[in-house]
């Protein structure tokens, strides 16, 4: 295991040491830990090895940005734009995290032990996102592709101008976005929904959840509906 | 375009360490707003009394007649303590001898400066105040000048204060308006209207509450403000809420920050309640007096 | 005398109301919705025609064409980046995106750009392999929609361009109308085939200048501090939107007049938001000196650059270099008269066709169509741009050194005069055979 210590190591030392791996690994042992992370911001962004990453603390802007491969655990809370832009692997965070979570993220998973606050998917693009606690207002506005999966409650105008996304929340909406609709759990829809829990290690009954699409009323533009664009 | 942070003692056991732990909350903001920095401390206050924080002109000593408030140099600045019903008279002599009158309150402090926060601090020897609450503010100015009167906070009334992060985009009108209804202003600070804003609210008898909720409809634009009272404070997001606002609550403390650096090296703050406050929302913390 | 016949007066069109307004109100009134098109502002605005260059004769003295040198190299990113751009000419590539143009269209650019030796940039939707492979410096665009944004590419790329606006559409999104989604687009994009694509206006993740400078760090750490970080902003603001982008931590500027192209937006967007070109440069130049930070952070300039003329004006005007869009894609066949028949049959005529986001461009450049996009040879295409690109460096030169400099940046304001007195106040250069800079108060 290869620790960092960032009240002593600069954000630059632990990025430029993660951008070497694997060629700086320790034997098999695939983990890196850093601790006094003080949110900082753009920790653990642009990996691109299947290395696993543990910050022990809060963590400020853009952690895991761009991921792919690596798994990133946040032991504390994490600040806006966590896996922006996440082609693949795994970032937990065990606490809440801030705005725009998993904004444009293609691929991976992003769990979320706590509550994520406004925009949380915002134009994401294949990503699985799920969210132990609730989202804040605007989530999963624009989403193109991927899933979102909220066990507590949604804000307002959830999934606005939505596209490809599936979102499920087992709690209340406070309101529905332009051209989003509720949709039938159709037996596909709970397998999928079913897969997302089990990655996620989370207990929960499929059937207990709503499922929100696109209405796909805004496709293509027509005049009568420009109030909802 | 900034970075806010906000401190309010729950109880007496952090009140000694307020400046210390405010000056560390404001230097970690310093990338956010290099280009000047402020802050009000709330502190001591006596009946029947106000404190005026008065930033002399240019070079200019105080003027003779304020030896008699006591005055207290710090940095810059310096604090009168004058009678209530002498204030108006020496506010006015204040500005005529060229003085900026920068705070005004039975409790209030106000400093700032031009220059890397750390250093706006270190002027007024931050650490070393002592208080209930105070709140802060770093800029990076957006479209008006970089000036000390452009600092933040704006002083918005005795005891009142705000900081903002944002651009409010209808200001110039707004200016206008208020201006034809008496409100005066010293920059083109889009944040100083929205001081002058709630100045003219509370003038018409609107509570702080009352005066927050209606700036929803009349600001628009992007905001987050954090407003000082002499009992407390308030914090407000636009509906939409791009800017950054993080707010903690321990036994002890209420912090609020731009980013969650700011709080990081607070007591207490690994297990600390955390949250962002909700777009559109008017919060609200105060002291029993 | 009573049955003269009385001399009748010619019918008039109103000023106000012209026969293009008429057209319009009867398009908007049938289709319900506003006309979105592409290209730029196309209405006469104050422009570099306006400025004329001071050569040299007696108290100066000019540099013999061809024998003695007068470079043109230009290096962009010095500030922060690893690795700078090293350009041949100050002319380089707007960003346009594989989607709004065809794959041998940006292949096209991509050839032309290198055989010059300047760099070519990709647009809202993504790298392809292709123009990757045919440009040697390429620029990444990031935009708020992020399609086709992973860090593959980006660590591919040789600069990064954060695009906050344009001269086009300052303030504004995106419109892709569902014609031009073909399969290959709609998969770069993530996008279900044929819809209206609609990005956003603002970033998803960070809004204002202390964010920015949070998004420029976590760019940078991901790219090694290698490349240099480019900020592209519309004309509106530019004193102050430039000294954001540089306390927000640029290497270089990108501003983009309202002459400026785009793939498709609303008409009403690219004739009325955003100033001209000719009148953000000074602002912008002065933004840059007020931080001690010309020639340290490099502004290129964009919007209706057609000829060394204008490239040297802006120069001279303080820019470091240029970037062109519309006039690229002329050079390499767009609005050719070759067509005139096809356009024709849209309704238009060759010179005038705007409408690329219909996705049925005569000259295969606007379009994903795989028969119209075969038109165009990327080769051939390229290779007119390249000439095209040279022109325009010799050009620069000749003006360069009527005026006695040895080096193209070395062109300024003093060299010109203005012929307008609208061009003297935007440019703030004194109208010719006076002294006077209107709107200047010490003038």
């Amino acid at each position: 295991m290869i620790e960092f210590d960032l009240a002593r190591q600069t954000t630059r030392d632990l990025n430029a040491a993660l951008h070497a791996w694997p060629s700086r690994s320790d034997g098999d042992d695939k983990t890196v830990r850093i601790v006094n992370p003080g949110g900082r911001h753009a920790l653990a962004v642009g990996l691109n090895a299947p290395v696993d990453v543990e910050i022990i603390g809060p963590v400020g802007y853009y952690c895991a940005g761009m991921n792919q491969h690596a798994s990133v655990t946040v032991a504390g809370s994490a600040g806006v734009g966590i896996a922006e832009n996440m082609m693949s692997g795994r970032v937990h965070v065990k606490g809440d995290v801030s705005q725009s979570a998993g904004a444009t993220a293609h691929g991976g998973t992003l769990i979320v032990d706590g509550n994520a606050s406004a925009r949380c998917g915002i134009s994401m693009k294949g990503v699985d996102i799920i969210v132990k606690g609730s989202v804040g207002p605007m989530s999963a506005f624009m989403a193109q592709a991927g899933n979102l999966v909220v066990l507590g409650d949604a804000g307002e105008a959830l999934g606005d101008s939505l596209y490809e996304a599936q979102i499920f929340v087992r709690g209340t909406v406070k309101s529905l976005g332009a051209d989003c609709g509720r949709k039938p759990l159709t037996g596909e829809a709970l397998a999928a929904l079913r897969r997302l829990l089990d990655a996620a290690d989370v207990d929960a009954d499929p059937g207990d959840f709503n499922r929100y699409g696109s209405a796909r009323r805004l496709y293509n533009f027509h005049t009568d509906n420009a109030g909802a664009y | 375009m900034c970075g806010i942070v906000g401190l309010f003692a729950k109880t007496p056991k952090y009140e000694g360490r307020l400046g210390t732990l405010l000056a560390g909350m404001l230097e970690t903001m310093s990338e956010r707003g290099p280009d000047s920095a402020g802050f009000a401390v709330y502190s001591g206050g006596d009946d029947g009394m106000l404190k005026l924080t008065v930033r002399p002109a240019d070079a200019e000593p105080l003027p003779a007649f304020a030896e008699t408030y006591a005055p207290r140099r710090c940095g810059s600045h310096a604090v009168l303590t004058v009678p209530l019903d002498e204030s108006e008279t020496v506010i006015a002599a204040l500005n005529e001898a060229g003085a900026a009158v920068v705070g005004i309150g039975k409790r209030m402090e106000l400093y700032k400066g031009i220059g890397l926060p750390a250093a706006v601090a270190e002027e007024f020897d931050l650490s070393r105040m002592t208080g209930t609450h105070g709140l802060g503010h770093t800029r990076m100015a957006t479209e008006s000048a970089v000036t000390t009167d452009g600092a933040h906070p704006f002083n918005t009334g005795p005891d009142l204060c705000l900081v903002h992060n944002g651009s409010l985009s209808n200001h110039a009108s707004l200016r206008r308006r208020l201006r034809s209804e008496g409100i005066a202003f010293q920059t083109d600070n889009d944040s100083e209207v929205a001081a002058g804003y709630l100045t003219w609210c509370l003038n018409r008898g609107m509570s702080l509450k009352q005066a927050l909720d209606r700036a929803l409809e009349d600001l628009d634009g992007f905001f987050t403000f954090v407003v000082g009272t002499e009992s407390g404070f308030g914090v407000l997001r636009d509906a939409i809420a791009c800017k950054p606002a993080v707010m903690a609550e321990t036994g002890d403390l209420i912090a609020f920050g731009s980013e969650y650096r700011a709080l990081a090296g607070l007591p207490g703050i690994d297990t600390a309640r955390v949250w962002e406050p909700e777009p559109a929302t008017v919060y609200f913390w105060e002291r029993a007096a | 005398m009573a049955d003269t016949e009385h001399p009748g007066t010619l019918p008039r069109h109103s000023a106000t109301f012209d026969l293009h307004t008429l057209s319009e109100i009867r398009r908007a009134a049938a289709t319900g919705i506003y006309d979105i098109r592409g290209g730029g502002a196309k209405r006469r605005i104050p422009c570099f025609d306006d400025l004329v260059f001071l050569g040299a004769s007696v108290s100066r003295y000019p540099l013999e064409g061809y024998r003695e040198t007068c470079a043109t190299d230009v290096v962009l990113g010095t500030r922060f980046a690893k690795k700078p751009l090293h350009l041949k000419t100050p002319i380089t590539i707007a960003g346009m995106s594989f989607g709004s143009l065809s794959a041998p269209a940006k292949e096209a650019l991509g050839r032309g750009a290198s055989i010059a030796g300047t760099s070519t940039t990709t647009g809202d939707g993504g790298m392809t392999p292709e123009e990757r492979h045919h440009s040697t410096l390429l620029v990444y665009q990031y935009l708020p929609s992020r399609y086709g944004m992973n860090p593959d590419d980006l660590r591919k790329a040789d600069a990064i361009e954060i695009v906050v606006g344009q001269g086009a559409k300052p303030g504004g999104g995106g419109m892709l109308l569902g014609q031009k989604i073909s399969d290959r687009v709609a998969e770069m994009r993530t996008l279900p085939k044929g819809i209206d694509q609609r990005s956003a206006c603002r970033h998803p993740d960070w809004t204002g200048p202390d964010d920015l400078e949070i998004k420029i760090e976590e760019l940078r750490e991901i790219t090694d501090w290698e490349k240099p970080v480019y900020v592209k902003v519309g004309a509106t603001r530019p004193y102050y939107d430039v000294t954001l982008a540089v306390k927000a931590g640029a290497d270089v500027i990108v501003l983009d007049g309202m002459q400026g192209g785009t793939a498709a937006t609303q008409d009403v967007f690219i004739e009325h938001v955003g100033i001209p070109t000719l009148a953000a440069i000074r602002p912008a130049v002065r933004a840059l000196e007020d931080l001690g930070m010309h020639r340290q952070v490099q502004l290129i300039v964009s919007g209706g650059i057609r000829s060394g003329a204008d490239v040297a004006k802006a120069l001279a005007l303080g820019a470091d270099a240029v970037s062109l869009g519309t006039a690229a894609l002329v050079a390499i066949g767009d609005n050719d008269p070759k067509w005139e028949a096809e356009y024709q049959a849209l309704g238009t005529t060759a010179g005038a066709y705007d409408d690329w986001q219909d996705g049925r461009d005569p000259a295969g450049i606007s379009t994903q169509d795989p028969a119209l996009a075969a038109r165009l040879d990327p080769i051939a295409a390229g290779r007119r741009l390249a000439n095209y690109l040279s022109v325009l460096t010799m050009e620069t030169q000749t003006i360069a050194r009527a005026c006695g400099k040895s080096h193209v940046r070395n062109l300024e304001p003093e060299d010109l005069a203005a012929l307008t007195v609208e061009a003297a106040a935007m440019a703030g250069i004194p109208l010719a055979g006076t002294d006077w800079i209107p709107g200047r108060s010490d003038g």
